[in-house]
């Protein structure tokens, strides 16, 4: 885009030290985007936006401050950055904190093929005729659809700078589409039930076509007519891809550096143990191609990379930013994320569970009497203990074949027994968000209903 | 900066440069198409934040942020743009942005005249906000709530403590002329804890809140309370036993199971849901929705409650919108773009999470009122239940009425009397049927301490949520433990 300023970040860098920080690191993000909704064939929404904003992180030796502003001119940050350096000197030094060892910092910057140049920000009228494109398929897929909550276009350029005071500077962008439908069936006796579908890209080519989102919309919300209760029982839950990923941000989330130092974590202590099935690997690749979580360096400035996390069942490493890693005493792994003025924090990159063999029908019918969970809502996953206990709904299999749809149900257990009883994997690995998982079969769990 | 605290529109129209012609040239640049309205929504934010872990304040933080949005509506058409820079040039290009969705007309629409202040509520005139008290002091209190934590049980491990605060400057320039301003301060404090006991690892997590001055944490010893609210909920949960799994009689007790309310009615009770008719609500004002013992309002009006506000995000004054009356669904809450397609009257419910985002209906402080019963009848009357008092999230499918909230803090109902912890669990209900099965309502309502904040479509808001101690003839319970024969 051309507006993040190197000059701007370099003077910021400067201007830290020259008011007293023994170190800094700063950010520049730009965003840009457009948000199209149609609803019932008419325009309901548009939404475009433009954002800038500096961000940094301060050092008075290992006292540290961040703070984020929106005015970017130097005059105003020149008061800016004295306060920042202020608050640093009243804040408690801590023996952890600091810049990554400058050996770490990234040195090879790929083009991972993260913004769609041909593309860029899409237009309000084509942003429209997609999301009404979508919308239209819905509707028309079934005469049960009666309603909806309307299709949807998202399409934005996003930029960061991040430099610091040790040398490391870089620069990336990356573009994103979304397209979703939310169409609504409703049966004789009135009862209505919203079917969601999306897909999502750094590049236009990548998304599915209009017409496919919505008729997977509107299915899912037809599949949905007719729910019931079951009566509380024990079996064995089938977690379709999306319901799986949920599982792994949770594992992600336990795995994660500052969970683990402050002891709020069931991964605590279990490097190099077996967590899950040992049919199970999971990997984290910063540096996929076009991928969702896909960037050159990471929050820090240093380089992503692609590894094994779980392997055959073993956890073989957490996921650290520089700070819970010399917490931990152990190397950081890339995986330090950041907004735009606030700490490090950690998260994932494109973290997903390996294929395995079976078709997802496969799956169904070694299924004598269980679940096929489809929806999950609510947040009762508990990192520190591993508790899990979520609101769902789905469809009841009897003797391997989906027979009702069930709903106002739950589904319990702990994490690490839910790890380990992972019997089945799915060969339906794809990629629509960051975290992604192919179906998956857990053993056995505790489904409340009536 | 103290000439804002006096007229905070001023503060605008001196900071960016504005004058009322800008905003009224900007206004009729949005309004060159066919539209119905259109509103400037100016916002000065500026946040402060700083944390302990392990004894230690090692993180503090401070963001400024500022920018316009520009919405324009034609019939039920919403064209939004915004900018982070305020300066009549961007504003023009946003209007022209926001303006696309309106079609081309003829004739040139009427000039917009700014001037009509609108008369808003005066809920939280603070002699100073929080973030006025030097660092060192609010780090000094973060401080006490670390040794207070740890000297409630040797079992303590580790203690995070937070304290956030924010004044939010907030002007809205409408095409009916209305010019509202308001002055929005916040904070919260945060404390969690982890317990160990060598076999066992929790966390007990407790806060609170609002539109308050500092001093208001130390009223009551309201710190302390929330320090050892948190540490004893870590405390006891080492204890717990596995929760209940089917469907059971539930006591809730007072304050913030609330969000029951919150999730259960609430949003299903939002304009845009039922203007669309895609709520469980939908069409179902005057029906019977609850048994006659309960009432439900929501209340923008409460002095310096986190939800509160003297005007809404579009300015309007907020009310008090009585939801269900003795059972009987009365009322939604509502914006203006809904309320005018509706024919009602805004409810003073229309808000944003900032510049960046477009209002729509949302919920301030969403209650039930005070019934009959004491606590300790209502819990004698149950033989077998579950007694919970503390909770996590809760999310809503507005659509089939299915909603969820998790326990973080609840306890079994033995022979009438509160027995053993339990551990957190889902409870699934929906929403218009959950409430006719309250059998009875306790003479305990309280509000929440000041820690909820709402997602919808993406926006966070601060609300808040009351309830008195209700007992529930039949819930579903998502624990692991059977209580019940098994078989489908």
């Amino acid at each position: 885009m051309g507006q993040l300023d190197p000059a701007l970040a370099q003077w910021a860098l400067d201007e830290a030290r020259r008011r007293g920080a023994s170190a800094a690191e700063v950010q520049l993000v730009s965003a840009e985007s457009i948000a199209a909704g149609v609803r019932l064939g008419e325009v309901e929404k548009l939404k475009s936006s433009r954002e800038r904003r500096l961000g940094m992180r301060v050092f008075v030796d290992q006292a540290s401050a961040t703070a984020s502003t929106a005015e970017m001119e130097r005059d105003s940050l020149e008061g800016f950055i004295q306060n920042t350096v202020a608050m640093a000197r009243l804040t408690a030094p801590d023996p952890f904190s600091g810049l990554p060892e400058p050996k770490r910092q990234a040195r090879d910057l790929p083009d991972l093929e993260l913004t769609d140049s041909e593309r860029g920000i899409v237009g309000a009228d084509e942003a429209l005729g997609l999301a009404r494109e979508a919308e239209k398929a819905a509707l028309g897929a079934d005469p049960r659809i009666r309603n909806s909550e309307g299709g949807e276009f998202h399409s934005g350029l996003y930029s960061v700078l991040f430099a610091n005071s040790n040398g490391f500077a870089g620069e990336y962008s990356a573009t994103s589409f979304n397209l979703a439908a939310a169409p609504i069936a409703q049966s004789d006796d009135g009862r209505m039930q919203l079917g969601y579908w999306y897909t999502a890209g750094r590049h236009f080519r990548m998304l599915e076509d209009p017409e496919a989102v919505g008729k997977t919309a509107a299915g899912r919300a037809l599949r949905r007519l007719g729910a019931r209760k079951i009566k509380t029982t024990r079996a064995p839950v089938v977690f379709d891809p999306d319901m799986a990923s949920s599982l792994l941000r949770a594992l992600a989330g336990a795995a994660s550096g500052p969970s683990l130092y402050k002891g709020a974590s069931f991964l605590a202590g279990k490097l190099g143990e077996q967590i899950m099935a040992v049919n199970v690997t999971i990997h984290d690749d910063g540096r996929m191609r076009a991928g969702l979580g896909s960037k050159p360096f990471d929050g820090e400035g240093l380089p992503t990379n692609r590894k094994g996390v779980v392997e055959k069942g073993i956890l073989l490493t957490y996921l650290l930013d520089c700070y819970s890693a010399r917490k931990l005493k152990l190397e950081p792994t890339g995986n330090a994320s950041r907004g735009v003025g606030e700490i490090p924090g950690v998260s994932p990159t494109n973290f997903y569970l390996e294929p395995g063999q079976y078709t997802p029908e496969q799956i169904i019918r070694s299924v004598k009497r269980g679940l096929y969970l489809t929806e999950l809502i609510g947040f009762g996953v508990n990192g520190v203990t591993g508790d899990y206990s979520r609101g769902g709904g789905g469809l009841w299999i009897e003797d391997g074949e989906p027979v009702c749809p069930v709903q106002e149900i739950t589904i319990a257990g702990n994490l690490k027994d839910m790890f380990m009883s992972i019997e089945m994997i799915g060969n339906d690995l794809k990629w629509r968000s960051a975290t992604a998982s192919p179906t998956i079969k857990i053993a056995e769990m505790m489904i409340a209903g009536e | 900066m103290a000439d804002e605290l006096v007229k905070p529109e001023q503060f605008f129209l001196s900071r960016f440069g504005m004058n009322q012609s800008a905003l009224e040239r900007t206004l009729g640049s949005a309004l060159e198409r066919k539209a119905d309205y259109a509103d400037l929504y100016f916002e000065y934010r500026s946040a402060e934040g700083l944390s302990l872990e392990e004894s230690i304040v090692n993180h503090t933080s401070k963001s400024v942020s500022h920018g316009v949005g520009v919405r324009v509506c034609a019939e039920d058409r919403t064209g939004y743009a915004y900018s982070d820079e305020v300066t009549f040039d961007r504003m023009r290009l946003a209007a022209e942005a926001a303006r696309a969705i309106a079609d081309s007309r003829g004739d040139r629409p009427a000039a917009v005249q700014v001037g009509q202040p609108v008369r808003r509520h005066t809920l939280y005139e603070l002699d100073s906000t929080p973030l006025e008290v030097p660092l060192e002091e609010r780090a000094r209190l973060l401080k006490q709530i670390d040794e207070t934590a740890r000297a409630f049980d040797p079992r303590i491990r580790n203690v995070m403590a937070s304290f956030a605060a924010e004044r939010k400057l907030v002007m809205i320039v409408n095409s009916d002329g209305q010019i509202a301003a308001d002055i929005q301060p916040l904070c919260r404090l945060n404390v969690s804890v982890i317990a160990e006991d060598g076999k066992n690892r929790q966390m007990g997590t407790y806060g609170g809140g609002g539109r308050v001055e500092w001093d208001y944490l130390f009223e009551a010893d309201r710190w302390k309370e929330f320090t050892l609210r948190a540490a004893r909920q870590a405390i006891i949960n080492l204890d717990a036993i596995d929760a209940p799994a089917g469907e059971m009689i539930v006591v809730l007790g007072p304050g913030w199971p609330g969000i029951l309310l919150h999730e259960a009615i609430g949003h299903g009770l939002e304009g845009d849901f039922n203007r669309k008719g895609v709520s469980a609500f939908s069409n179902r004002i005057g029906q019977q929705v609850a048994s006659t013992i309960c009432t439900v309002v929501d209340d923008g009006t409460l002095p310096n409650r986190r939800g509160s506000l003297n005007v809404d995000d579009e300015g309007t004054p907020t009310s008090r919108t009585v939801l269900i009356e003795k059972g009987i669904l009365r009322g939604y809450l509502q914006d203006r773009l809904n309320a005018r397609l509706m024919k009602v009257t805004p409810t003073g419910n229309g808000r944003r999470e900032s510049f960046a985002h477009s209002p729509m209906p949302r919920m301030t402080n969403t209650f039930m009122l005070p019934g009959e019963s004491t606590p300790d009848e209502i819990i004698r009357t149950v033989k077998q239940g579950l007694y919970a008092v503390s909770f996590g999230g809760g999310q809503v499918d507005i659509t089939n009425g299915k909603f969820v909230f998790s326990a973080s803090e609840a306890y079994l109902i033995e022979e009438g009397q509160v027995t053993r912890p339990v551990k957190g669990a889902t409870l699934i209900g929906n929403g218009p049927d959950v409430l006719t099965r309250v059998s009875m309502v306790g003479n305990d309502l309280a509000l929440d301490s000041g820690i909820g904040t709402c997602g919808k479509d993406g926006q966070s808001v601060p609300v808040g949520v009351g309830l008195p101690t209700i007992r529930i003839d039949g819930i579903t319970v998502g624990g692991t433990r059977a209580s019940a024969p098994e078989g489908n």
